[in-house]
């Protein structure tokens, strides 16, 4: 008996703690947010997230040809929903990996330049929350980039050339409503290796103290990527590449759905958003905060 | 030893690698102490705040505050504690009332209902608003005090707090911290500035290379400096020759005066020995050591003594 009554405080502080880890962590993540929107180069990357499918529409309304050596590329002219698909295949090459790292590498060091982490960490909130709250705003700002990006795509292209069918990778045509669907199927998916790179700019940020070698750095983590991906010779790892997840979204613009790819996608990727992660934390929880 | 005290750290030590920035460093805080913490630039007074607040870990020892350990217990042993280490760091591109708005969110529970009368109590009610970016040294300063107070803490840990301030700012700083001691918060200071240790706090610990070489109060400390005395005799020779037979050692023959060190007891003796030995005093003075002294003498020279029991 006085076991159990032993064990039901325990078992109600670790509840009221949890509780509290969390308030804690949705504190940091709401102030994260307000302090991206105060920051210049959240406004830099989410303005070329929006500028860059707006610039391709009108390069592509003043100009004849377009880009036929990518998928859609060929039918861009055929429907608006064809382009939010073809600047997403572009822009993952080193577009969207810069945009990200843009935030990622400056999320920790930023802390450090400004020397606000012994301010903050002198506080009530654990690291952990610290951490947690940093990734959740880090994540939230690529997937509005990611969002913004499709959709400022899709509002031009609309105007431009319609809301109409959509011909699939595989030839048959896909009503216009089932291509929003898959579109938005596709950020989700397109959306993992991105978190990827975030997370290796989020360890980088930690990692260097230093905003803008971490923002450098992952840019370049993603080129290496492509570039292994596109040598000779790594035909066998190249599906286990990050970069190569980016274009996992081929598969949901088959008939049939090819769920191969899609899977592969959520685990490698999984896989790398894990790893940096993980040493992110524990650099994070472990390090000696002096003069930072 | 209580483990409530507000500070009880034993034996910390901070390696940096072979180098000790702080080395078995004892330190002790009682409730309404206000404490100084005295040492010259770079004898590991910052380091030894950044581990009482859990920023680094020390690499042997322990901290308790109030009885928590922050190394263990991470920011929740920062309970009823607040302060900060070098100057105060803010969001730049933040308002002050912003920043601390930030912080309030940040303590547990909120302390979000305090902002506004902290910053009408620090000062800055009417820069609230602007950008923390393009605030002065002294007013980041205060802004740092106001973020700590915040927490209505009952232990303050302040970093050299009126480090590049102005005399007018430094003034209104002491007298920031005269009153929040007087309201009943412990306060742990730290400062290479004697005048002002010796203006504010009742206990000091002095740090050098380090190591702590004195622990206690400044009265104290000036009676483990000795007093030292000026003699002035109508025969110099002789009077000298008397205070060496009265066991007083190494007499110092300065013109027409003689200089030692001696204990009360052994002076009044003294001028006893030289009436009988018919040497007319015609001046013994007493010079007490200046703190100065005694701080330049355990920070500065080569083999610290060990420190006062």
């Amino acid at each position: 008996m006085t076991t159990v009554e032993a064990a039901k405080p325990g078992v109600h502080d670790q509840a009221v703690s949890h509780r509290l880890a969390l308030r804690g962590t949705a504190r940091v993540y709401k102030w994260e947010l307000l302090k991206l929107r105060a920051q210049k180069r959240t406004y830099l990357g989410l303005g070329a997230a929006m500028l860059v499918p707006l610039a391709f529409v009108l390069a592509l309304v003043f100009k004849s040809g377009g880009p036929n050596d990518v998928p859609l590329g060929r039918y861009i002219r055929e429907s608006g929903l064809a382009t939010p698909f073809v600047v997403l295949e572009f822009m993952a090459i080193w577009g969207l990996p810069l945009i990200t790292a843009l935030v990622a590498g400056d999320i920790v060091a930023g802390e450090s330049h400004n020397r606000t982490l012994k301010t903050i960490l002198t506080r009530s909130r654990d690291r952990g929350e610290v951490f947690a709250g940093k990734l959740l705003a880090t994540i939230t700002y690529t997937a509005g980039a990611v969002l913004l990006m499709a959709a400022v795509g899709l509002v031009a292209a609309t105007a431009a050339w319609g809301f109409k069918p959509l011909t699939s990778l595989s030839g048959p045509k896909v009503s216009a409503a089932h291509s929003l669907v898959l579109l938005l199927s596709t950020l989700g998916l397109y959306l993992l290796p991105l978190v990827g790179i975030a997370a290796f700019g989020l360890l980088l940020s930690t990692a260097t103290r230093n905003s803008a070698a971490a923002v450098v750095s992952t840019l370049m983590f993603a080129l290496l990527l492509q570039l292994i991906g596109a040598l000779p010779g790594t035909e066998v790892i190249r599906p286990y590449l990050l970069s190569n997840q980016f274009i996992a979204w081929h598969g949901l613009l088959r008939v049939p759905v090819d769920w191969a790819p899609i899977t592969r996608a959520l685990w490698v990727s999984a896989l790398y958003i894990a790893a940096p992660l993980a040493a992110a934390y524990l650099i994070f929880i472990r390090r000696d905060v002096a003069g930072d | 030893m209580s483990a409530a005290e507000p500070v009880a750290a034993r034996g910390l030590v901070k390696r940096y690698g072979e180098l000790p920035a702080v080395d078995h460093v004892d330190l002790t805080v009682s409730r309404g102490d206000v404490f100084g913490y005295l040492g010259p630039n770079g004898a590991g007074k910052t380091t030894s705040l950044r581990m009482l607040l859990g920023l680094i870990r020390p690499t042997e020892g322990t901290i308790e505050l109030f009885g928590r350990d922050p190394i263990v217990e991470g920011a929740r042993a920062l309970d009823g504690v607040a302060g900060f280490v070098e100057a105060p760091a803010f969001y730049p591109y933040l308002s002050g009332r912003r920043n601390l708005r930030l912080l309030a969110d940040y303590d547990e529970p909120a302390t979000r209902g305090r902002v506004e009368e902290v910053l009408e109590l620090v000062e800055l009610r009417d820069r609230g608003d602007d950008r923390v970016g393009g605030y002065s040294h002294g007013m980041k300063q205060r802004l740092g005090i106001g973020a700590s107070l915040l927490r209505s803490p009952r232990l303050l840990l302040l970093d050299e707090p009126t480090t590049g301030l102005d005399p007018a700012g430094m003034r209104d700083m002491r007298e920031l911290v005269r009153r929040l001691a007087g309201e009943g918060i412990t306060v742990l200071l730290s400062s290479h500035l004697l005048t002002e240790v010796e203006d504010l706090c009742n206990r000091v610990a002095i740090i050098r290379k380090g190591r702590i070489v004195y622990e206690g109060t400044l009265a104290d400390l000036k009676e483990t400096g000795g007093q030292t005395w000026r003699l002035r005799t109508t025969d110099p020779t002789r009077a000298n020759a008397v205070a060496s037979a009265h066991g007083i050692s190494e007499p110092e023959q300065a013109e027409d005066e003689l200089r030692f060190a001696a204990d009360e007891h052994t002076v009044a003796a003294l001028t006893i020995a030289l009436g009988q030995a018919q040497v007319g005093i015609l001046a013994l003075r007493n010079d007490e050591a200046t703190l100065e002294e005694l701080f330049l003498q355990l920070t500065e020279k080569d083999e610290p003594a060990e420190a006062a029991a």
